[in-house]
């Protein structure tokens, strides 16, 4: 769970061009969204995009998107369960 | 219709990895690729704006433009009434190609949303309206060649009819890493009168 954590800090960091932050800047319970990363709409369907390529999860329900991205700790929860790669 | 004068209040010119700021050159280096120029810009001159780095390079380009030009005048605290009025030849079309690719194979289809948002050529507008919290006039449209006396007139138009106190005018043309950004602004106020002509001498320099 720990090195899909890193990994996870890793992609997010370069899929959605974080430029201005590092992995040791994440916290695992950081929200990603609002005060936490300060993502925003476009970031959470690049966030769905990532669960399908790298983990072969196809989240047919976007709203199912608010508890599993609400934090790094959340997804690996989400991601360790239902991984099928 | 009663015309009064109007003046091209400054220019920013960005291309070969140089910036000239009211024929001032400000920054340059010798970095490959622009969007490595774009970011030393983005840290030397401390935009601290993390937004800039998910943009696109045409949204880029014209975001530097924008800044150089806007940040001396806009006032945070009242409504800027600032048109924009842009143009260029290959519209989003640098975009367009790297979106392209990522939908070709059915094997790997992921279209990526983020590059998608970027497939227009005037979210540039959005995007500079959005850091200088425009609600304003804005145009882009494409021409072959930069047209130095359509901008002349369409500036002058939202003037005139009070459209717009100020137009921020560019020329942004971006496509496979050959790019040009010409930037002025038309006001009541400036030494070089805005004619098509100024423009033109202003864009040629």
């Amino acid at each position: 769970m720990e090195a899909l954590k890193q990994e996870l800090k890793e992609k997010i960091i370069e899929v959605l061009n974080l430029e201005d932050i590092n992995v040791a800047d994440i916290n695992d319970n950081d929200p990603l969204f609002g005060d936490g990363l300060g993502l925003d709409s476009i970031d959470a369907l690049e966030l769905i995009v990532l669960l399908d390529k790298e983990y072969g999860i196809k989240l047919l329900d976007p709203k199912l998107g608010k508890t599993i991205f609400e934090s790094i700790e959340t997804m690996a929860a989400y991601i360790t369960e239902h991984r099928t790669k | 219709m009663l015309e009064n004068k109007t003046y091209i209040h400054s220019t920013c010119v960005i291309q070969k990895n140089k910036i000239v700021l009211n024929g001032e050159s400000i920054f340059s280096n010798e970095i490959e690729g622009f969007n490595d120029f774009a970011k030393k810009f983005y840290q030397e001159f401390e935009i601290a704006y993390p937004k800039f780095f998910k943009m696109d390079s045409l949204s880029k380009l014209a975001f530097i433009g924008a800044e150089l030009l806007l940040k001396p005048i806009i006032d945070p605290l009242k409504e800027n009434n600032i048109g924009l009025l842009f143009a260029n030849k290959s519209s989003s079309l640098d975009t367009d190609v790297k979106y392209q690719e990522s939908i070709s194979e059915s094997e790997s289809y992921f279209p990526s949303p983020a590059v998608f948002v970027y497939t227009l050529p005037n979210i540039c507008l959005g995007e500079i309206s959005i850091k200088h919290q425009l609600k304003s006039e804005n145009s882009f449209f494409i021409f072959d060649t930069f047209n130095s006396s359509f901008m002349e007139n369409y500036a002058n138009v939202l003037l005139n009819i009070k459209k717009a106190d100020k137009v921020l005018c560019g020329w942004v043309e971006y496509f496979n890493e050959e790019y040009k950004g010409f930037f002025y602004l038309v006001s009541d106020e400036g030494e070089i009168e805005h004619t098509k002509n100024n423009i033109e001498i202003e864009f040629n320099k």
